[in-house]
């Protein structure tokens, strides 16, 4: 069963068409990845799913609901989730906060409630610690609850990133480019925090550079170039399409010329 | 310890009036007591939600606006209002600010940034010229007299002293309201708001809601200090919406530490006492209000997280 | 149908004016990303000046309206270079906060040198207005709009034609681009400082002899300056000048047929209708950031 249809989307800046009638499905608990060189429209696909960017057409249908023209937050609490593809943590808050932000959804406070300190809000608060504590646990930063986001070195900060959003508890998890900055054995790692992800029922929609990592965590690739998709397989498939070749051969070729 | 000093801190501020015996450094007291409850409130608008609101003076002014006029009765062509109890109008006041902040969050959180500057001192004007042409309701210039001061069960509160206990008890509750809501979900929405949009709305805040929220605690907020002025000072004109109202307490939120529960606590003392302190050397207002202007030049450029962070850091480092 | 001429008159003398003031805001915000409070202060200097050079030193009026306007640059530049240097790249906020500080200490530094008592300047003009038809108009207001056009018309002119305004563009455009390419980013702050502080300064000095200079002048055509440059789109010069003509109008129609206490209410009321109604202003065609 598709967990996510996407049915011609588009997406036209201005003149310029930086998507053109994208159509993919994501079944629910396979990890599909969206490759492709840069520009061509992968970011936006993401913003356009998300609700960060209204599409100029085209459908989007979560969990069988059309979810085009809904609010961010809405189309969270439905439980599709988007990190980001430049690091994006909330830079003075200490990690243990960042989770507890993370876990707004899940939370249960009315205004009136926390302003009259009703015993429930005290209590929701301690829940709401003890998992986040147990987030932290999983991407294994329980040590570094009390420092500050910002502070933290880069690898573990786009893992936190990942914890934030895994504390909106997802049924789909929208990742831009995670392992992007990262060294080979934080890429690793990462690999097998995805595996752990996965094994907890979230079904994944991956963006990524990292060829490895695509070929090694991914049981579907979709490849675009210009904003269309121009291949869609296993990722032996799609190693071996000459069309996806050209398409990432034709740009290192055009930036030698430039 | 921290809990030892600030029991003791109320101590002292609670029984002030009995040892110190001069009315003037009560009276000024009170009214920085006032202006404090107004720089919580903002506080909670722009240290904790970011946004920076330079029409927060209208809240207060619209709260005293409207708690005198409920005290005093009115009778226009549209609506006559017999005078009511005093803390009856206090609560209208507090009412009327609070939905004027629903109504400014729901259509000024629209534009952010710049816009919503402008948005805010746009407003705050319009309200004044409101106040000043309005002469059938608010006497424009001539202004509002002889408002009743508070009396409730049984005390009035006439004299100072009951009137520095009245602003401790309600700026001690404003205190406690922000630091309950910023140490909660509600809270945190708002800090996660400020520091970074995109990724709280990833993980499912409401923008509208959050910031509607924060602006309608805070207008309600500085609606009560704005109450709380009127039945004091007992005389209401449209000078209260002046923009230097709002830039004192922007002031005292920036130069204590926005976003600390404290600044605006120690921000507000400083510049609530600092006029005085200037008056004493007879310096004339004009050199007050240099001095105001370089000192917050002086806070962006050499504390600009305020007084607050920058003494944390240096006792973390002490310690 | 005559009143409604008159009006009409009035607006087009009064907003090249505001069409000067709002240039100098937007130029500013647009290259900058500041929003300058410090602009109506400005405007306050220029008409103080002449009232300085007019009325205290009997330097001529014309004479005395260029010094005035070269004044305002100065004073621009170095407000730039003492304040804004070192807060570039900081956000709108602690700017904001600066300008904030700057303006209060600048008007009350006029009002400690001046005086509250408002001054009037004369001007060399006849008394006697210049009547067309069924309509009249004061010849010193004649002469403030052909000054304002051509004032505006050198801006233009800069910012088009000279290798500055190429400059100034590209900073607007792309400043981080700009600044690989060459161009000097603290010099061309400092010079567009300085123009738009000239403009409003200009602004002043042409309005002062009209009206009379009094300290707190500048914060209404400070207030104006926003309406005007928020009407036509931040950073869009076209805009702001046609801004001004509007803003003009609606305070003539609104101060003649609704009630003139609310004349200065006008651009607050469009400020807050054009935010809320079409946030990218009447004119403009890029995506705001703000």
């Amino acid at each position: 069963m598709a967990l996510l249809a996407v049915n011609n989307l588009s997406v036209r800046f201005g003149g310029l068409l930086a998507i053109e009638s994208l159509s993919l499905e994501v079944r629910e608990g396979e990890v599909l990845s969206l490759i492709g060189p840069n520009g061509a429209g992968k970011t936006t696909a993401f913003n356009a799913i998300s609700g960060y960017l209204r599409p100029t057409g085209g459908e989007v249908f979560f969990k069988d609901k059309n979810i085009v023209g809904r609010n961010t937050n809405d189309i969270a609490a439905l439980g599709l989730v988007r990190t980001f593809q430049k690091t994006s943590v909330f830079p003075n808050r200490s990690a243990l906060e960042n989770i507890l932000i993370g876990l707004h959804l899940t939370s249960k406070q009315s205004p009136f409630a926390i302003m009259l300190a009703l015993p429930s809000v005290a209590r929701d608060e301690r829940l709401l610690a003890a998992e986040a504590e147990r987030i932290l646990d999983f991407v294994n930063l329980q040590n570094k609850k009390d420092e500050l986001a910002g502070a933290l070195p880069y690898g573990e900060q786009r893992l936190l990133e990942v914890a934030i959003a895994l504390a909106a508890k997802p049924k789909l998890l929208l990742l831009d480019e995670p392992v992007s900055g990262m060294n080979p054995s934080e890429t690793a790692s990462f690999m097998a925090k995805l595996a752990e992800i996965r094994a907890l029922g979230i079904t994944i929609l991956l963006v990524e550079h990292d060829m490895k990592m695509v070929m090694g965590v991914s049981d579907r690739v979709v490849c675009l170039s210009q904003g269309r998709i121009i291949a869609n397989g296993t990722p032996a498939e799609i190693q071996s399409n000459p069309e996806v070749i050209r398409a990432y051969l034709g740009e290192r070729h055009k930036r030698v010329v430039s | 310890m921290k809990a030892a000093f600030t029991i003791a801190g109320l101590v002292v501020l609670a029984t002030l009036p009995w040892w110190l015996d001069n009315p003037y450094i009560l009276h000024v007291l009170i009214v920085t007591g006032i202006f404090i409850i107004a720089a919580i409130s903002l506080n909670l608008l722009l240290g904790y939600a970011g946004q920076l609101s330079l029409g927060h003076v209208a809240f207060f002014g619209i709260g005293a606006y409207a708690s005198s006029l409920v005290s005093l009765g009115f009778d226009i062509s549209l609506l006559t209002l017999k005078p009511k109890p005093v803390w009856m109008a206090m609560l209208a006041g507090i009412a009327a600010a609070g939905l004027c902040g629903w109504l400014i969050g729901r259509i000024a959180f629209k534009v952010r940034g710049a816009y919503f500057v402008i948005v805010s001192i746009s407003f705050v004007e319009v309200v004044r010229l409101v106040a000043v042409n309005w002469v059938e309701l608010t006497q424009g210039p001539m202004a509002l007299n002889n408002i009743p001061p508070l009396s409730l069960l049984g005390i009035s509160f006439l004299k100072k002293p009951s009137n520095y206990w009245l602003v401790l008890t309600v700026a001690v509750i404003s205190y406690v309201l922000v630091k309950r809501l910023v140490q909660s979900k509600a809270g945190r929405a708002m800090v996660a708001l400020a520091e970074n949009e995109p990724l709280a709305r990833s993980v499912g805040v409401d923008v509208t809601r959050t910031l509607v929220l924060a602006t309608v605690v805070s207008a309600a907020m500085a609606g009560a200090a704005g109450a709380l002025y009127a039945h004091y000072i007992r005389i209401v004109d449209p000078d209260v919406f002046l923009f230097i109202y709002t830039v004192t307490m922007v002031i005292m939120v920036v130069t204590g530490g926005k976003g600390t529960l404290a600044g605006p606590i120690i921000g507000g003392l400083i510049f609530g006492l600092l006029p005085e302190g200037l008056r004493a050397f007879s310096i004339k207002p004009e050199i007050q209000w240099i001095i105001y202007g370089v000192l917050m030049l002086a806070v962006v450029y050499f504390l600009p997280a305020g007084i607050v962070p920058a003494l944390k850091r240096r006792l973390r480092w002490l310690s | 149908m005559d009143q409604f001429l008159q009006h009409l008159l009035n607006a087009l003398m009064l907003g090249g004016t505001y069409a000067l003031l709002g240039i100098g805001l937007t130029l500013i915000f647009g290259i900058m990303r500041v929003v300058n409070f410090t602009h109506g202060e400005l405007y306050a200097f220029g008409a103080y000046m002449m009232y300085a050079l007019v009325m205290r030193t009997g330097v001529n009026f014309f004479v005395a309206l260029v010094l005035a306007i070269a004044l305002g640059a100065l004073l621009g530049a170095a407000l730039e270079f003492v304040l804004l240097r070192r807060l570039r790249g900081a956000d709108i906020d602690t700017t904001m906060l600066v300008m904030i500080g700057a303006w209060i200490a600048l008007q009350n530094t006029e009002q400690l040198v001046w005086t509250g008592v408002a001054k009037s300047i004369d001007n060399p003009f006849p008394a006697a207005p210049l009547v067309i038809g069924a309509v009249s108009v004061g010849w010193n207001r004649v002469f403030v709009f052909v000054v304002a056009l051509l004032l505006i018309g050198i801006t233009y002119f800069l910012i088009q034609k000279t290798k500055l305004g190429k400059a100034m563009r590209a900073t607007f455009q792309d400043r981080d681009t700009a600044a690989l390419m060459g161009v000097q980013i603290g010099s061309i702050h400092t010079a567009t400082f300085a123009l738009g502080s000239a403009l409003a300064a200009a602004a002043g000095a042409l309005l002062g002899p009209v009206f009379v200079a009094y300290p707190s002048m500048g914060d209404m055509a400070a207030a104006k300056a926003f309406a005007i440059v928020i009407l036509g789109g931040l950073g869009s010069i076209p805009g702001a000048t046609l801004g001004g003509f509007i803003l003009a109008l609606a305070e003539e129609l609104g101060a003649g047929y609704i009630s003139s206490g609310y004349r200065d209410a006008m651009s607050f009321l469009l400020i807050i209708a054009i935010l809320v109604f079409k946030p990218t202003g009447l004119f403009a065609q890029k995506e705001r950031i703000g």
